[in-house]
């Protein structure tokens, strides 16, 4: 890949200053979580790697996580990704369309074979051969599996590619399949969210071309650096938690006070991301901050686990009814034990009443050779 | 009560009579059987406050500490569990074979099968005399099996993966059953299913506490005593 362009160049190129370069530089250190030693090493790759080539794919979505991403503001997603990374292709922000378009994304995996990075938002339907989403005239699934063949990492943007999301929820009828159950052979990275936090994504295509590797995942192929906490863990109410002062009713006097939203169905103390602490649209707030409950979006099968505001997941993929939860279910179930138990002792008690009279005889027959066919 | 030096301990198996006592439960036995009845409570009352917490506390939040003790005392009780079924779990291999009793499950021995129909006969009052038992009867040792010696286990597990969500990745809990959690379908699948697991034991508990008096009252073996002072007697001579 000698004579292409590298980072800085194009960003020279486009006017930024090396002063404004190594700002970028630091504060995307800040932004990964590195410390000021990583700063110049940043500038170095930016400085010396050619750029990477990202294919940005687009199955069954709702284009959110474009929508959230383009909204990134450390780094700029104007200034940093769009013009820093080659995103290539990625039919919803191109200027082309049709046969030119189609054509890149050709053009791109033949010159960058083994080298660019493909992208997925949304996931592919794998039901009626995959006819229920169609791109350039073929099922999404086909072109997903050909640019993934060549591709170095697969990104899945999103719960869609990440979990299935809201097309895969029961019953899910396209069969909604998340990336991973269908490119088996590629490293990927799970960015979980609906949609993922504008920082999120930058910061993993950052640290994915600065430092050509893919971040550290968990055991659930999502970066540790954004995913290893939940929104519990970091959540400014959460003294009000430990110390038992709730929202009983979004109407109350906790509700002004800010108290913590547990018992109106908060999903944060089971969620796992970094909207407590990078929060959303330039930092400035999060659905908590704005009063409302985590929905728990960027957790796998959200949509099917129940009330988004009920503590307790509803029993009804364990074959309960809908209603149920695990303490009616429990309830109900220690009502029929216990009554049960009341019954057999009320008949263990009369059967022993009427019994007394034999029991007493025998008890004065030590050899008790008539109950011997009772007791066989 | 003559035969309680260790000499004839474990002679009489086939013939207990009214002068036999047998040391069934070892002290160690009995007194995890306690710490074990005091944690459960303990981890059912806090567990199910935590799913479903007490009232709002009104004030500054620095002048409170509630979910936060409640919280604590669950974790502490689970760390009391845990480290007695470990404790019990070793006991049966040192003990005596009356301590294997709640971890074995005689799934291919007919006679335990014949054993529990009977002793299921005889709590549906088809039968009126049950037979005599030195340990468990089989129809307890199979719900003993699945309530204490599965559920212990279940309950252990899905709870230290919970713990480990707080102790965060790196931590030895997370690194012993962090992976129980995506196994499960994620963290809130976990917490339902633990949830569950509560109530399950509880029910065993009533049957539990239930049996136990019932037996001490109409089997033909001590019961309620035995768990106290660890010797099994018998209530008639006669043979079976």
């Amino acid at each position: 890949m000698q004579g292409l362009e590298t980072f800085y160049e194009v960003m020279r190129r486009q006017g930024i200053t090396r002063r404004s370069f190594l700002k970028y530089c630091s504060l995307t250190a800040a932004a990964l979580g590195l410390g000021p030693e990583f700063v110049p090493q940043i500038a170095h790759a930016m400085e010396t790697k050619p750029r990477t080539p990202v294919l940005w794919l687009h199955g069954l979505e709702c284009t959110c996580c474009s929508e959230s991403f383009i909204r990134s503001a450390h780094p700029l997603a104007k200034d940093v990704v769009l013009s820093m990374i080659s995103l290539d292709y990625d039919d919803t922000l191109m200027a082309s369309a049709g046969h030119q378009a189609e054509a890149i994304l050709h053009e791109v995996m033949e010159k960058y074979k083994g080298n660019y990075i493909l992208a997925v938002e949304g996931n592919p339907p794998l039901n009626e051969d995959g006819m229920f989403c169609i791109v350039g005239g073929k099922p999404f699934l086909d072109q997903l599996r050909m640019v993934a063949k060549d591709a170095k990492a697969v990104i899945s943007w999103g719960s869609c590619a990440s979990h299935g999301c809201v097309q895969a929820a029961r019953p899910n009828p396209t069969r909604a399949t998340p990336v991973h159950e269908v490119i088996t052979d590629k490293p990927i990275i799970k960015v979980p969210g609906c949609p993922p936090i504008a920082e999120v994504m930058t910061g993993v295509i950052t640290y994915m071309l600065t430092f050509d590797r893919i971040p550290e995942l968990d055991r659930q192929g999502r970066p540790k650096m954004f995913y290893s906490q939940r929104i519990h863990d970091k959540c400014y109410r959460r003294p009000h938690f430990d110390a038992g002062q709730f929202v009983e009713a979004f109407d109350d006097e906790g509700a002004r006070k800010g108290y913590c939203l547990y018992k109106v169905g908060c999903k944060g103390p089971t969620t796992y991301n970094a909207c407590s602490t990078v929060r959303w649209n330039e930092g400035t707030s999060f659905p908590i901050q704005a009063g409302h409950g985590c929905i728990g979006c960027s957790e796998d099968g959200f949509w099917d686990k129940g009330s988004w505001y009920a503590r307790l997941s509803d029993l009804h993929g364990v074959g309960f009814g809908i209603e149920s939860n695990a303490d009616r279910v429990g309830l109900a179930a220690a009502g029929v034990v216990g009554g049960a138990v009341a019954v057999h002792a009320a008949v263990s008690a009369l059967k022993r009443a009427q019994h007394k009279g034999d029991t007493g005889r025998n008890t004065s027959n030590a050899n008790g050779s008539s109950h011997t066919g009772d007791a066989a | 009560m003559a035969s309680l030096d260790p000499a004839t301990v474990e002679l009489p198996t086939e013939r207990p009579t009214r002068v036999t006592a047998v040391y069934v439960y070892e002290a160690p036995v009995r007194l995890w059987h306690w710490i074990n009845a005091v944690s459960i409570t303990v981890l059912a009352v806090t567990g199910y406050l935590i799913g479903s917490p007490l009232p709002t506390m009104s004030g500054e939040a620095s002048a409170h500490y509630v979910m936060g003790t409640v919280r604590f005392l669950h974790f502490a009780a689970g760390y009391i569990f845990a480290v007695g079924f470990v404790f019990r779990v070793y006991w049966a291999f040192v003990g005596n074979h009356h301590a294997r009793q709640l971890f074995v499950l005689p799934f291919w021995r007919r006679s335990f099968w014949i054993g529990l129909i009977d002793e299921a006969k005889w709590y549906l009052f088809l039968k009126s005399r049950p037979k005599k038992y030195i340990g468990h009867n089989p129809l307890a040792q199979f719900a003993m099996f699945f309530a204490i010696g599965i559920g212990s286990v279940f309950m252990i597990v899905t709870g230290f993966a919970l713990y480990s969500e707080g102790a965060g990745p790196g931590s030895w809990q997370d690194h012993l059953f962090g992976w129980v959690i995506p196994l499960m379908g994620g963290s809130l699948n976990v917490h339902t299913w633990h949830h569950l697991g509560m109530w399950a034991i509880l029910l065993f508990v009533i049957v539990h506490v239930y049996a136990a008096i019932r037996e001490d009252i109409m089997s033909r073996q001590s019961m309620v005593s035995t768990m106290i002072s660890g010797v099994r007697t018998f209530k008639d001579d006669d043979p079976d």
